[in-house]
């Protein structure tokens, strides 16, 4: 934490007394135009980020995840469209903004990982080509210096002997060295904003553990605002600060990290979160969720999750607004977990 | 489910198997090395020596990261594919040396359920000749009888009968997990290789195939070999855990015993860096370097350049795997 | 890229919709979907249109000419080279002129498209019969066999079809029988290599190891699990190749070593014509070629908008 900023911005930030936040997403709306319909992915998503926090963003395939991701970049393409809702980078609405303006923050003031590293990496240039670029993009920066740059920005992600990297080729790398030099080329021109999309997925317990533990580190170091999209809520658990549930374009409950795991209120939370094995006792049947991720084409009206949900009755036919339940934490519930006397 | 140990032998027994992928030189390879280039054909030990022996009934999870040859083994245990080295014998007999209705019992028996929903099923056959067809052909089922026994494995596996004449693609991913599961029990399987099978589905879904295969093993007397990555749900539905790395059995244990305390260094690692619901803001050190590439593997155990107790005989020789405890085995040299 | 991730995603939820609806009246199936994706297109549609009214042209040309250009006793010598438009002799008109032997061009082109068309789409079947079964062991058996099939392949396209056609008939000599022969030997490796191309990818997929491991017999997993897989690429060289074995085959016959002239396709009408040329009898010549050019342009525009329908990469 800046003490600096910290300060200075103590005023605008009431509640729990933290800097204005980096990225304040506000009833975000993208859909998309097919031909068998509008598909609205992301349906109505507020959410804030803060400088050095790390937000988890979870939810399954379809939940809208990744496109609330690429909305914020930027990076929606016809069919689909932002159809309404702000995004507030630091103070400037980019739904607005210049697709040229746009072009200048990504890879700048904001950047992006992917899944598959090979979405940022050129296969046909050396590492260093790309990361020397990747600056010279952004700022006036000598060759030299801006190689010395991209040598300490790999050495700072853990990668051994920066500098035979450096002349490596991508695919001479192993797939998690890959994920590795594509964070260090996020983290280049240290970024306000990181937004990771499954970066770890694809890569072995050994390597996702070491790409979290440096992850969470340069984050703290840098003090870049970061938002982790994934599927696995265990990886959030142990990386995140908070966690926000997506389920069928919508935000169903947000909160601290440890508020949402250990006392989820959002009946599909708590069904997520106790279909996991170790939630369960050894050898018994899991809790499952009952039913499959509904389609986003002709969504019925009201709670997305009333078809599988135990608790769903006939106020679930009207849409849940978002409730805060208490001072950052938010869900769209009808009936929520709460903890009642006596139960 | 601790059964005695049955008098006949196991139902499934590996010996010594070793699978080779050999990278033949091509042409100008070939030519290139009579000139004195220093070309050698690349040979990747997928899976080395391994030994392992499965009862009727038993539940194993094998565990291991990309590369360890899960997947291999897992593959020449349900004869896709056949072993370089050693062999596997159903009840007994090496499948190999079987032929005719013997052969093809062993076929039956064994089955694999895949990782990928989509590249598992046809995607030019209705369901119901993806479930229906093998039954068919091996006249385990009159033609006439076909839609009535394909109606009855999609009722087990939690189907709709009615959406058999449909395609594939017509289905989400937990439902085409459904139909790869009914097209192996529909040839009545005695045990199931399943490759990954829940790593591909959304973790909602999950449970549901975990509880399936469960319910199943119930209903069928199914034997599992549980090929995961994902510890956790490997320990909560195995019995015995083999964990590989690299070719090779690193740890075989009970589960239990295996969770509380994992005895080789490479299983601690894997059981400590898993990500767990119940462990935040660690601030551990995961264990430094890289899987090596199976093409070159390290001499010695294959686990010491990353391991951080190796010390002198680690680098050298090759670890045995040694009786450490009841029914439990670890190759490690801390252990000698 | 974006866009593709969400369409894609888009495609399995209209799937999964459907299955929730226990209707079921519209089954969506595979070849459905084609077909209302294929009719997208103007233009192939107008392709398709015209191809299939070639087609039947040539299929009902008895019934629709005026007369049979090959029955002498219909063919006055007095009609010879009339222009376009003219009276014909036996009081019909001859909208697109007559040749030298006084035959009606507008009839001689439609008896010579059945001749063009037939040549073309028999010889196209033959070589992917030989082709498909070739390319579909070669992938599946592999090792030396499929080394020595495709070093065979490769040094059969090394030549151009044109000159293989032209070298075999130089030896097999005239007739409607060589000429195909000709045109299947030049043309049965693209086949060859396109079905052992996609069958390898087939045969990696997992549900070919599943067929494996439910005692399936190997010829059953070759035509009916793998073959099914690979017919779509298979489709739009077919289509493509059908078009270059009507215009090899016209090539052969202008040059006068193709088919007879007691079984006269557009080739060799046009090389009938091509000697009135210099005296401005343009018609003889240009009729028959432009007869050709639309149907080779409207079998190439069909192919095009199939290759784009299938290719699973185009998908937009």
């Amino acid at each position: 934490m800046s003490v600096a900023e910290d300060t200075l911005e103590k005023t605008s930030s009431q509640r729990d007394g933290s800097a204005v936040p980096t990225l304040v997403v506000e009833n975000l709306k993208t859909h998309f135009f097919t031909r068998a319909g509008a598909v609205k992915a992301v349906d109505d998503v507020s959410f804030s980020v803060k400088a050095g926090e790390i937000l988890g963003l979870a939810g399954e395939s379809g939940s809208g995840k990744s496109i609330t991701g690429f909305s914020v970049l930027g990076l929606i393409d016809p069919p689909g469209r932002i159809v309404s809702g702000a995004i507030r980078f630091n103070g400037e609405d980019l739904v607005t903004a210049s697709p040229e303006r746009l072009q200048d923050l990504r890879g700048n003031r904001i950047a992006m990982i992917f899944q598959d590293p090979m979405m940022t990496l050129n296969p046909v240039l050396r590492v260093d080509t790309q990361m020397i670029e990747a600056i010279q993009a952004h700022r006036k920066m000598d060759r030299k210096a801006a190689r010395q740059r991209a040598y300490d920005a790999l050495e700072m992600v853990g990668i051994p002997s920066p500098g035979e990297r450096l002349n490596a080729y991508p695919h001479q790398l192993s797939g998690g060295m890959r994920q590795r030099v594509a964070i260090a080329i996020a983290f280049l021109n240290e970024p306000d904003l990181i937004i990771a999309d499954e970066p770890t997925t694809a890569l072995d317990v050994t390597i996702q553990a070491q790409i979290l533990h440096e992850a969470q580190a340069l984050c703290r170091r840098t003090g870049t605002a970061m938002i982790w999209i994934t599927h696995d809520l265990a990886v959030v658990a142990g990386l995140a600060d908070r966690i926000a549930v997506m389920y069928a374009g919508r935000i169903v409950e947000t909160g601290q990290t440890d508020e949402v795991i250990d006392h989820p209120l959002h009946p599909y939370s708590v069904g997520l979160l106790g279909s996991v094995p170790s939630a369960n006792k050894r050898g018994d049947r899991l809790n499952q969720i009952p039913g499959m991720t509904p389609s986003l084409i002709g969504l019925p009206s009201g709670c997305a999750f009333k078809a599988r949900c135990p608790r769903a009755d006939d106020h679930c036919d009207a849409t849940p607004e978002v409730i805060e339940e208490m001072p950052g934490r938010e869900i769209r519930c009808h009936h929520p977990h709460r903890q009642e006397a006596g139960a | 489910m601790s059964e005695l140990v049955s008098a006949g032998p196991p139902l499934i027994e590996i010996q010594g198997v070793s699978k080779r992928f050999v990278k033949r030189l091509d042409i100008a390879g070939k030519i290139a090395r009579r000139l004195g280039a220093g070309l050698e054909e690349e040979t990747v030990h997928a899976v080395d020596g391994v030994d392992l022996s499965i009862d009727e009934g038993d539940v194993v999870g094998l565990v291991g990261e990309s590369g360890c040859g899960k997947s291999t083994l897992g593959r020449m245990v349900a004869g896709i594919m056949p072993p370089s080295d050693g062999a596997v014998l159903y009840k007994g007999r090496d499948i190999a040396s079987l032929s005719g209705d013997d052969k093809l019992e062993a076929t039956f028996a064994v089955q694999m359920i895949f990782q990928d929903p989509f590249s598992s099923l046809n995607p030019r056959m209705r369901v119901e000749d993806i479930v229906g067809e093998a039954p068919v052909v091996h006249g385990l089922v009159p033609r006439k009888g076909m839609s009535d026994y394909v109606d009855e494995i999609l009722t087990k596996v939690g189907l709709d009968p009615a959406l058999k004449r449909r395609y594939p693609h017509q289905f989400s991913g937990g439902q085409r997990q459904r139909i790869g599961i009914a097209r192996a029990l529909a040839v009545k399987p005695k045990f199931l290789v399943c490759d990954e099978a829940i790593a591909a589905l959304d973790v909602s879904i999950q449970a549901q195939i975990i509880n399936l295969f469960m319910d199943l093993r119930e209903e069928f007397d199914l034997t599992y070999l549980f090929i995961s990555h994902d510890l956790s749900v490997v320990e909560h539905i195995s019995e015995r855990v083999v964990i590989m790395y690299l070719g090779r059995v690193v740890e075989t244990a009970q589960a239990e015993a295996l969770f509380a305390a994992p005895n080789h260094p490479y299983a601690q690692a894997l059981l400590s860096e898993v990500p767990r619901l119940d462990q935040r803001k660690r601030d551990f050190q995961p264990i430094k370097g890289e899987i090596p590439s199976p093409l070159d593997p390290p001499p010695g155990c294959h686990f010491h350049p990353r391991c951080p107790q190796s010390f002198g005989p680690c680098s050298s020789a090759r670890p045995v795997l040694k009786s450490i405890g009841p029914d439990r085995i670890s190759a490690c040299h801390l252990n000698d | 890229m974006t866009v593709e991730i969400t369409q894609q995603s888009a495609d399995a939820d209209a799937g999964l919709a459907i299955t929730q609806e226990e209707t079921a009246a519209a089954i969506e199936t595979p070849f459905r979907r084609f077909v209302s994706e294929f009719l997208e297109s103007r233009l192939a549609l107008g392709a398709l249109f015209t191809l299939g009214a070639i087609i039947l042209a040539a299929i009902f040309a008895p019934f629709i000419t005026p007369q049979d250009p090959y029955d002498l006793a219909q063919v006055d010598i007095l009609d010879g080279r009339l222009p376009p438009g003219s009276e014909a002799f036996t009081e019909y008109t001859m909208w697109l002129g007559s040749d030298g032997a006084g035959r009606d061009l507008y009839s001689a082109i439609l008896y010579g498209l059945r001749i063009s068309l037939a040549v073309g789409i028999t010889s196209g079947i033959i070589a992917i019969a030989i082709g498909m079964s070739v390319g579909l062991s070669a992938a599946y058996i592999g090792g030396r066999f499929e080394t020595f099939v495709m070093r065979i392949v490769d040094l059969q396209l090394s030549f151009p079809a044109a000159l293989v056609a032209l070298m075999l008939v130089a030896l097999l000599g005239k007739g409607i029988d060589k000429i195909i022969l000709a045109l299947v030997v030049a043309q049965w490796a693209y086949y060859a290599r396109t079905v052992r191309g996609s069958a390898l990818v087939e045969r990696s997929k997992e549900y070919v190891e599943a067929a494996a491991s439910l005692g399936l017999s190997h010829a059953r997993i070759m035509f009916r699990h793998i073959l099914p897989n690979c017919l779509a690429p298979l489709i739009v060289v077919g289509t493509i190749q059908t078009a270059h074995a009507i215009a090899l085959e016209a090539t052969l016959s202008f040059l006068g070593v193709g088919l007879p002239q007691t079984e006269p396709s557009l080739g060799v009408l046009i090389a009938n014509g091509f000697e009135y040329m210099l005296s401005g009898k343009y018609w003889i010549s240009v009729f028959p070629g432009i007869a050709l050019l639309i149907t080779i342009v409207s079998i190439n525009l069909v192919g095009d908008q199939l290759r784009d329908v299938l290719n699973p990469r185009l998908k937009r």
